[in-house]
């Protein structure tokens, strides 16, 4: 019966086979850590994966978090990519043609950015906590500095960048609903794009009562090229000179091979 | 079935680019032109990052002249002094035209100035084609017969010092000329990602005054060294260079420009004019309309880091 549900269940998240028994693990523990002592505020969680592969095939992935607090109240969770500066460009016209005439940068702004919770951020955290721990798109440094711009400009860029942002599909607008099953546990799911940066991130789960965080978890989570992608990639950045005699020296090969078809046919 | 892009960063699927490579490369042999003109504004139609879709389809050019150069090399229409004249010039273009790139890429105009390249000399030639595909096809229908106007006309350039004697295109003129228009092609490659037969071919039967026989086998020579300057010169300041992607197309398109060939071959000259100027008309026009739409949304991202 046991092992009939865990292939159910296995079946459903697709999650690997060892990755799974993690998850189990992880689940099995945290319930009898329950059982054991009620009134310690123990939140547990983990991933269906650590490791998020670009190879040939990727076109998007789906991470599971599985996790289970002891005592009652809300959770969030937050996934936040690795840092990055991103350029804005505005378009205008001149001569009536639509060309970037002015631009704006941000420095050390999430590459990727997804919260999932049990309700509204705004109703089960306090505002103060959310600037604390970086929760929500208004805490999560996407200010510019005043020396740069201010007022509605300021507030004009800021709302480019988000916008350009959640049409990518890497910073997400309640992506997804916490879950409960029964009482303690909890999972959620969160998707990441086909064209997602590379990268450590930091899985965040808030564990709340009243508006204040009780207990936190963070646990990484790694999005790295892996295979021949990698490698093309890396070769192309180090080795930039060889790397174009190589295509120089396909592309001569496949013409002439293009060539003795031709010539056949 | 999808494919990730190693340097393009982005998930396309495979199918797609077959059909691409393949389409371009049935037009491209039917008319008996590299094509990349079409394929450059289709990658970024479809996500590629423009300056990653240039390098590419800078690395496929060499390969589509490699495959048409050999025919004609037998067949002795290349003139290789010519040629390397042409050349000189075109590795000076096309250098100072990727350090432009470069320049162009880091102002945030690269996008800009593709687009006005594409619309302003591609949509002359297409034009051009047109109107004189239409003249043909008329004319015919009128007198029966094409009148023939004289070969090449004498102007200022003729005067130009540096003269030298090329006995296979039989011609004496100034080197300085053949230098100049390869430079201008090499320039146009680096920024547009194309052979720049469009340009190179009429350039020498109208200006230079070469026979057409001689024409074909020597632009496609010189475009060879061009592009495969552009594709080095790419890779290594930009890492721009896609394998992965310029393979996929390679495929569909070495496919498609067999099939192609055989079609154009049982076509009417002046119809195939028409009809391509007829596409490359239509392709500037797209690109023509989106410069002047105003975008959906007026702000765009760049990763910067």
């Amino acid at each position: 019966m046991i092992s009939l549900m865990v292939s159910l269940v296995h079946r459903l998240f697709s999650v690997s086979g060892i990755d799974f028994l993690k998850v189990l693990a992880t689940v099995g523990f945290s319930s009898l850590f329950v059982l054991s002592a009620k009134e310690t505020k123990a939140i547990e969680a983990d991933l269906s994966s650590h490791l998020v592969a670009i190879t040939a095939g990727f076109s998007g992935d789906r991470i599971l978090l599985f996790g289970s607090i002891n005592s009652p109240g809300e959770v969030i969770v937050v996934v936040r990519g690795p840092d990055t500066d991103f350029k804005v460009q505005r378009k205008g016209q001149v001569a009536g043609i639509w060309m970037n005439t002015a631009s704006m940068s941000f420095e050390s702004v999430p590459s990727f950015y997804s919260i999932a919770s049990t309700g509204p951020i705004e109703e089960i955290s306090s505002s103060a906590t959310r600037a604390l721990n970086a929760i929500g798109f208004n805490n999560i440094g996407l200010e510019l500095p005043v020396t740069k711009a201010a007022g509605k400009l300021a507030d004009s860029w800021k709302e480019a960048l988000l916008r350009n942002l959640l049409r990518s599909g890497n910073y997400q607008l309640e992506n997804a609903e916490i879950v409960f099953l029964g009482e303690h546990l909890f999972r959620t799911e969160f998707e990441l794009p086909a064209n997602v940066p590379t990268g450590t991130y930091s899985v965040s789960v808030y564990h709340l009562r009243d508006g204040q965080i009780i207990d936190a978890r963070t646990t990484p989570l790694t999005v790295s090229k892996i295979g021949v992608e990698a490698e093309i990639y890396d070769y192309a950045h180090l080795h930039g000179a060889m790397y174009g005699i190589i295509a120089i020296v396909i592309a001569l090969v496949s013409g002439w091979i293009g060539h003795l078809i031709f010539r056949k046919g | 079935m999808q494919i990730y892009l190693p340097i393009a960063e982005i998930s396309v699927d495979i199918i797609l680019l077959l059909a691409m490579g393949g389409g371009v490369g049935l037009l491209s042999g039917i008319f008996g032109v590299g094509g990349g003109f079409l394929m450059t504004p289709i990658l970024i139609f479809v996500g590629v990052p423009p300056a990653v879709a240039v390098a590419t389809q800078a690395n496929n050019v060499i390969a589509s002249s490699v495959s048409g150069v050999f025919a004609h090399w037998k067949r002795g229409n290349v003139d290789f002094l010519m040629g390397w004249i042409l050349l000189v010039g075109g590795f000076i273009g096309s250098t100072l035209g990727v350090g432009l790139f470069t320049f162009l890429k880091s102002l945030g105009q690269i996008d800009l100035v593709i687009n006005l390249s594409y619309v302003i000399f591609l949509g002359t030639i297409g034009l051009l084609m047109m109107l004189e595909g239409i003249k043909a096809v008329f004319r015919r229908r009128k007198a029966g017969g094409a009148s023939r106007g004289k070969l090449h006309e004498h102007n200022w350039f003729h005067g130009l010092p540096l003269k030298m004697r090329f006995r296979k295109s039989r011609l004496y003129i100034s080197a300085l000329l053949p230098l100049g228009i390869g430079f201008f092609v090499g320039v146009l490659s680096a920024i547009m990602g194309v052979g720049g037969g469009f340009i190179l071919v009429p350039a020498m039967i109208y200006m230079l005054g070469m026979p057409t026989a001689m024409v074909i086998g020597t632009s496609l020579f010189q475009i060879i060294f061009v592009a495969a300057n552009v594709t080095f010169l790419q890779a290594a300041q930009n890492q721009t260079v896609d394998v992965v992607l310029a393979l996929l197309l390679l495929v569909g398109s070495v496919l498609g420009a067999q099939v192609g060939t055989r079609i154009g071959a049982k076509m009417q000259g002046d119809w195939l004019r028409l009809l391509l100027g007829i596409l490359v008309v239509m392709v500037c026009g797209k690109l023509f309309l989106d410069l002047l739409i105003q975008p959906a949304d007026l702000y765009s991202l760049e990763m910067t880091q």
